[in-house]
């Protein structure tokens, strides 16, 4: 990081004192605006989604093959996956390293469970015919949710990456700021999935063909 | 660096990554410019790669000037002519507007806040390379004989694979994905940049009025660039996997890429403008030698466009049938959004009412701003009444327009700004001769080259046509405008043999050549690689001048404050603040600022063009073969892997 100007002084993550002009580090700012960016990308897939909903020229259709109840499950792993995030950051920020490198590798363990839900699922509406190419429900749902996916395995790689520096101790109490945009991140997913689940799972389960 | 604040001890960390090549040190030859992260020379090779597709995108305009200079000409086929339009709007938005304002952030953003570098010294090298080598790969579809050919709006379904099966559009797609990222990650730092690294004292009510701009725009790119990106990825997987977003066969809706395409266009274009707005409204208080004129009207305007320009889109899609509810509400926040804009053109002229003015090169090209962007505003409101551009919509009255604005606006702007900043940045000066006869060629040109495209656009020729019969009508109109498009190709000629000479001549600009107000003209020129040997104190708005004219603090502050429209709290809490860390920041820059040898700038660095290689190298992956994305990607997570471990700084055996 640059030399810091500013007015305001925090530590940055070598325990280095800095100035900043509002007292955020800028990583945490980074992070919070990229997150901006980022629900501009999904909320046009999702739109995209919304648009196309019911207008699928051939099925299968969302009500011939969503299963609510699987993906409640995995939704579910998903959201605990967030609280052992918020264990793992309170943990390293306390100093309390084994705690701390336990919950985070709790996370990558439930992130990669959800994934394993999702890679489930992708195969199973191929083999009862559903893929990217089949119809207007396929390409919308298949893009939106292999996206999401996407995202969740970046944050399970990220997260991997610092579980090790925990171990090795290079993720340490004073640099906790960088497990904690990792986490601003992951909440962020997680938030992501919901409206995804919401919208998809729960609003368009019974739709079928057109109307008419 | 971490000898110098010694937080909580901690002994260094084993962890590492194997470099390949030794990380640079040298401050000169090929390699310090490869792996620079010093926001400066990161602005010049900005600079320096944007004119150079200026150059290539003028090339494009001409040729298809000359085809258009007579009727039923057959110099270039219609295919072709497909290929040059789409090439030159795509060129001129994505690789010389934006590019070139992203020059003048780099340069300019740190040294106006007071900063020594960007806050994310690396990523906005990467940001670089991206743009650099997605450029290429765009540009590299020329050499196959198979550029894009769409529009640079990119129209699905005609861009489908259905109507247009060769590869122009794939390298369209993934070459602006590739160039998006490049955008997205210097937006990021631009904000973060700009919040969080001004000097003591530079509360946001008295930045400069481009850095203002600046935080605008970097705020539009992080938000608008996403559809974009929505929609390329849309597109690619159709066009490359077969999926049915826009296929019609399957239900796909044409409309729909219409409504993401303008979601992201309409802020696109305000992204092309704000930063020219920025630039005049540094160059002409100095000229008038005297302050901007409602600065808080002329910051919140900005904010405003910035923000009502994200519900205004369908005024591109009024002849599509949205039906009259939409239409009106469209045509309303069109003409709503022409307030702030006529607020700063006011503001602007207000700014040189009763100064004393010096019409120096830069002065000229920004008044001219001022004049041509007035008009292209002008037919914008025309054609944001519906039943007007049911006549005007895909005709030559649009690309009037939007040349008046982009052309007329941006780049005139933008020229005004390498006038006035260019003794910074070298240390030496423009010719102001040449310049002036510059600014005029370049003004009889492009007013030649537009003007005459209202009238034959209200005549009814469409935009987008190879070639038009000869009984129309409009060989002399189209004749006349060619003349005029060779007059501004001079003019640009003109701008390169001023480089050259100048550069030969090396006038000595000094550190202060226009009397400035802003704090880059308080350092050396060209500045040092550091900016500031002490991080500057602000107290006013202009603080640079008004350190230069102490005299006029009481004339110019005092009405400023009663009249003040912005939380003047606000101000004042951070005035206290700056005025208790000032004592601080006395004492450890004294222990630690002895010479620059305590000055703490990063170390160079290759991984961002290792990263950037890496990206680009999977794009063209994706449209070639999966070996090649398995190449791209190792080489990306070279990268990355390396980035993460490398130190800002490498440690030093140090004295301390
Ligand atoms: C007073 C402000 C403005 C208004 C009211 C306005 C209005 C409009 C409208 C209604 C159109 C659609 C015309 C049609 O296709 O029939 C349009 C097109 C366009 N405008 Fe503006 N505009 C304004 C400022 C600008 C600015 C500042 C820029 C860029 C710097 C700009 C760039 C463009 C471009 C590029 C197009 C054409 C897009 C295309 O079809 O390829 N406009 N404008
Ligand atoms: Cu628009």
């Amino acid at each position: 990081m640059a030399a810091a100007t500013g007015t305001y002084e925090i530590k940055n993550e070598h325990g280095e004192v800095i100035n900043t002009s509002t007292g955020l580090s800028n990583k945490k700012l980074l992070m919070w605006s990229f997150l901006g960016s980022d629900v501009m990308f999904f909320g046009s897939f999702i739109a995209t989604y919304l648009v196309y909903r019911n207008r699928s020229l051939v099925g299968p259709y969302p009500a011939d093959i969503l299963d609510i109840p699987i993906t409640s499950v995995s939704t579910f792993v998903l959201l605990m996956s967030s609280l052992a995030m918020v264990l793992a950051l309170s943990y390293i920020q306390q100093g309390r390293q084994k705690m701390g490198t336990f919950w985070i590798f709790s996370v990558v363990v439930l992130g990669a469970i959800f994934l394993l839900f999702q890679v489930y699922e992708f195969n199973h509406f191929g083999q009862v015919g559903l893929t990217p190419r089949t119809n207007l429900f396929g390409t919308t749902f298949f893009i939106l949710t292999g996206l999401h996916g996407a995202h969740v395995t970046l944050g399970v790689l990220w997260l991997i990456f610092l579980g090790f520096g925990s171990i090795k101790g290079s993720l340490r109490a004073d640099n906790a700021i960088d497990l904690e945009i990792a986490g601003l991140y992951w909440h962020f997913v997680d938030i992501v999935w919901i409206v995804i689940f919401t919208v998809i799972y729960l609003i368009s389960a019974r739709d079928v063909g057109p109307p008419g | 660096m971490q000898t110098t604040h010694p937080g909580p001890s901690r002994e260094p960390i084993s962890l590492s990554f194997p470099r390949i090549i030794p990380r640079p040190k040298s401050e000169y030859g090929i390699w310090s410019w490869i792996s620079t992260v010093d926001h400066k020379r990161i602005g010049t090779l900005y600079a320096v790669t944007s004119f150079f597709w200026f150059l290539v995108g003028g090339i494009e305009a001409l040729l298809m000037r000359v085809q258009l200079s007579q009727a039923d000409s057959t110099l270039i086929d219609p295919e072709m002519f497909n290929q040059l339009f789409t090439m030159h709007g795509t060129t001129m938005v994505f690789l010389v507007v934006m590019p070139l304002s992203a020059a003048f952030f780099n340069w300019l953003i740190p040294l106006q806040i007071g900063a020594r570098d960007v806050a994310f010294p690396r990523l906005n090298a990467l940001s670089f390379w991206i743009f650099l080598f997605g450029s290429l790969f765009l540009n590299f579809s020329w050499l196959i004989g198979d550029a894009p050919n769409g529009g640079w709006f990119g129209y699905a379904p005609n861009s489908h694979v259905a109507f247009n099966p060769t590869n122009g559009m794939n390298f369209w797609v993934i070459g602006l994905n590739i160039l998006g990222v490049a955008s997205i990650a210097a937006g990021l730092n631009f904000i973060v940049t700009i919040l969080n690294m001004r000097a003591p004292g530079m509360s946001l009510t008295k930045m400069p009025v481009f850095t203002w701009m600046t935080f605008v725009t970097s705020v539009l790119i992080v938000l608008a660039l996403p559809v974009l990106t929505v929609a390329l990825i849309q597109l690619q997987v159709d066009r490359l996997y077969g999926t049915h977003f826009y296929n019609t066969a399957a239900g796909g809706d044409p409309v729909l890429w219409q409504h993401v395409f303008w979601l992201f266009g309409h802020p696109e274009v305000y992204i092309l403008i704000l930063p020219a707005m920025g630039i005049v409204s540094e160059i002409l208080p100095v000229f008038s030698r005297k302050p901007l004129f409602g600065y808080s009207f002329l910051v919140f305007a900005g904010v405003a466009i910035g923000f009502m320009g994200w519900f205004v889109w369908s005024h591109h899609m009024f002849t599509v049938g949205l039906g009259p509810a939409a239409n009106s509400a469209f045509a309303i926040s069109t003409m709503a959004i022409a307030i702030p804009t006529g607020i700063k053109i006011f503001n602007w002229i207000g700014t040189m009412w009763g100064g004393s003015i010096r019409f120096s090169t830069a002065m000229l090209f920004a008044i001219s701003f001022i004049a041509m962007f007035t008009i292209g505003g002008l037919s914008g409101v025309m054609h944001a009444s519906v039943p007007s551009d049911a006549q005007q919509q895909d005709t030559y009255f649009v690309v009037a327009h939007f040349h008046y604005v982009l052309f007329g606006g941006a780049i005139m702007a933008i020229f005004g700004g390498i006038y006035f900043w260019w003794p910074k940045t070298t240390g030496y000066m423009l010719s102001e001769k040449l310049g002036i006869i510059n600014w005029l060629i370049m003004l009889i040109g492009f007013n030649l080259q537009f003007a005459p495209q209202h009238w034959l656009g209200l005549d009814g020729m469409p935009r987008r046509i190879f070639t038009y019969a000869e009984n129309m009508g409009w060989e002399n109109t189209n004749m006349i405008a060619s003349a005029g498009g060779f007059l501004m190709a001079f003019s640009v000629l003109l701008f390169m043999i001023n480089v050259v000479y100048s550069a030969r001549k090396r006038v000595p600009a000094g550190d202060d050549p226009w009397d400035g107000r802003t704090l880059e003209w308080s350092i050396s020129s060209p500045p040092p690689h550091y900016n500031f040997e002490k991080i500057p104190n602000v107290e006013h708005r202009d603080d640079f001048w008004f350190t230069k004219h102490p005299e006029l603090i009481a004339e110019y502050y005092h009405d400023e404050h009663s009249g003040e429209l912005t939380a003047p709290s606000g101000a004042q809490f951070d005035d206290d603040v700056a005025e208790e860390e000032d004592e601080h920041s006395e004492e450890h820059h004294g222990d630690d600022e002895h010479g620059h040898g305590g000055i703490h700038l990063p170390d160079m660095s290759y991984y961002p063009i290792i990263l950037a290689a890496g990206l680009t190298i999977v794009g063209a992956g994706l449209m070639t073969a999966v070996p090649v994305i398995v190449i791209g990607t190792i080489v990306l997570l070279w990268g990355l892997l390396g980035w993460s471990f490398e130190p800002v700084n490498d440690p030093v055996p140090d004295s301390h």
